[in-house]
């Protein structure tokens, strides 16, 4: 089956084209521009369905990152596969957004035993969740102002670009391993996760994390000299 | 129904609406509306996050209403148009990302248009085509705005809008000031009905000998009857609620009536329409109506689902572009919070264009 992913929850627009028979990623794109998303996504899209030659029609599967992330960037993603699919009439999976980079640092030899994956949450918080020596998710995701979080993850070896931004939190912060999201990892996470038959969360429920901001307003301001 | 005429689905999710329409040239065929309204009711004023969440969540089952009510198949579509802005930045951004990909997945050209224009082409769905010039008055929670179009896909000029809050803004916070809830359109004129507009002499902004002939302003009246509110209970007195709906309903419609006629007589404009979700309001109907008929102006003021936020509008609007052979969108077509309104739609540029064609 060929499988389209792509996520926008982090500063990355990136999308690979995945053959899930053979495991090749048969072509991906990533570029880092935060506020762009919306511009970027659809024409990345196309670009790497064409750099693999498969028509639209020929997509079985699409697998979008639905967070953790800066909303308005995660919802880009959320909207353009949930259309896709709709408009396509193939199903849509949804990956954790941190489950791609963990695969992408674990794929790239950056760690092997326990870490944690932390990605910016914007507002001096972190998007954070932990990862066993088998690369499975134990804990998170969550959303912690790092000093917080910092002495139960002390001694773990983690990446993202929430784990660079602080690195008195996070100490074992590794340079090499990967900062945003790369979709041949979330790809091949996806590929993986539904040959095993485990379960995706739902592409229609974003991890946002946290509530909107809104406030009930005081009561009535009065204009009269009190 | 012209079957050659074009058939376009639109998206619309400035707001706290997210509307998908279908139609058929200047015949509607669907009008699917999902609206976040009672999640904000409790903020007294939309939320742009929980209306961007709302839309997200809506988006594929109100498109899917739409196919359905309209009969039709979304390969059987010519086009997609969805609302570029201006709007919540956020909320337009769900509507775009998912106009794109349906227009991507299904082949269809991509039409990013105007929310303003687009307010004022869905009288096309109820009165036919617009005439050419056309007076509108926009009026909404979001927008009070006088404008003039030639021809709806290409030339919209402002003459006047507000400068500080607009029309139904100025509705829903009198309603809260009133304790009436939210939105205070309805509401204020359900009142409105059975008060006396001449009860109290509230302000009418903006109407001196040296104020912009065309420009709108409500934050005084605001102040005015919250002042005026705020003395009787004061005083220990009963606030007559109707009353002061009427009062300050009349001091806003006298004004968006009165200058909306000046402007058709100043341009030798004949058509006045009026449209935005305080078009709904039954005074400013009538009291329209009266100026128009006074005037010699035809009045042309869809009916209420049609005026507030919708996907129909959007539709109308994109149909009109593919049927006066308007350039499509490219897909980067960006969300444009601030879109000005002469710009009734958001074309590929030309190298774009060239690569579209390959
Ligand atoms: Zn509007």
């Amino acid at each position: 089956m060929l499988l389209l992913a792509f996520d926008t929850a982090t500063p990355a627009v990136t999308a690979a084209v995945l053959d899930t028979g053979t495991g090749e990623v048969l072509a991906s794109a990533d570029q880092i521009d935060a506020r762009r998303h919306g511009e970027l996504l659809l024409p990345t899209i196309d670009a790497v369905l064409r750099e693999a030659g498969v028509a639209k029609e020929a997509l079985g599967a699409i697998a979008v990152g639905v967070g953790p992330g800066p909303y308005t960037g995660l919802r880009v993603g959320l909207a353009t596969a949930a259309a896709l699919g709709h408009a396509l009439g193939i199903p849509v999976h949804g990956v954790c957004t941190l489950d791609g980079l963990a695969r992408a640092a674990r794929d790239g030899g950056a760690v092997d035993g326990p870490f944690v994956v932390a990605t910016d949450a914007r507002r001096k918080e972190v998007y954070w969740a932990r990862y066993d020596a088998d690369g499975v998710r134990a804990e998170g995701p969550s959303v912690d102002r790092p000093a917080e979080i910092a002495d139960r993850l002390a001694g773990l070896p983690s990446v993202g670009a929430g784990a660079l931004l602080y690195p008195d939190a996070f100490p074992g912060a590794v340079p090499q391993g990967p900062a945003h999201q790369s979709a041949a990892a979330l790809a091949a996470f996806a590929a993986d996760a539904l040959a095993s038959g485990a379960e995706l969360p739902s592409p229609s429920t974003p991890l946002y994390l946290r509530r909107p901001d809104a406030e009930v307003p005081k009561n009535y301001k009065t204009v009269l000299p009190s | 129904m012209a079957a050659d005429e074009p058939l376009v689905l639109g998206i619309e999710t400035s707001c706290d609406e997210t509307g998908v329409g279908v139609v058929r040239g200047t015949t509607l065929l669907a009008d699917a509306v999902a609206s976040s309204v009672e999640e904000h009711g409790r903020y007294g004023g939309v939320v742009p996050e929980i209306a961007s969440r709302a839309h997200l969540e809506a988006m594929v089952p109100t498109v899917q209403r739409a196919l359905d009510q309209a009969g039709i198949k979304a390969s059987d579509l010519d086009g997609i148009a969805v609302t570029a802005g201006p709007g919540l930045a956020g909320a337009l951004l769900v509507g775009v990302s998912a106009a794109k990909a349906y227009a991507y997945a299904l082949g269809k050209p991509l039409y990013g248009v105007n929310h303003l224009a687009s307010h004022i082409c869905v009288d096309q769905l109820e009165h036919g085509r617009l005439p050419e010039p056309t007076m509108a008055l926009l009026v909404s929670g979001g927008h009070s705005s006088l404008l003039l179009t030639e021809d709806i896909t290409s030339t919209v000029r402002s003459l006047g809008a507000t400068i500080d809050d607009a029309a139904g803004e100025a509705f829903d916070k009198v309603a809260r000031l009133l304790n009436l809830g939210f939105p205070g359109g309805p509401v204020i004129d359900r009142y409105a009905r059975e008060g006396d507009p001449a009860a109290i002499a509230f302000p009418r902004g903006l109407t001196g000998a040296k104020d912009p002939v065309y420009d709108f302003s409500f934050s005084g009246l605001k102040t005015a009857v919250s002042r005026w509110v705020e003395a009787k209970r004061r005083a220990g007195e009963d606030v007559p609620v109707r009353d002061v709906s009427a009062s300050f309903q009349e001091a806003v419609v006298d004004v968006l009536t009165r200058k909306a006629v000046r402007a058709c007589k100043d341009e030798g404009v004949d058509h006045l329409m009026i449209g935005g979700g305080v078009a709904a309001n039954s005074r400013l109907r009538a009291l329209a109506q009266e100026r128009c008929d006074r005037a010699g102006i035809t009045l042309r003021v869809p009916r209420p689902k049609l005026c507030t936020d919708n996907g129909a509008m959007v539709a109308a609007l994109g149909a009109e572009m593919v049927r006066r052979d308007r350039a499509p969108s490219a897909f980067d077509l960006s969300a444009d919070s601030s879109l000005p309104v002469t710009d009734t739609h958001v074309p590929a540029s030309h190298d774009e264009l060239h690569r579209l064609a390959e």
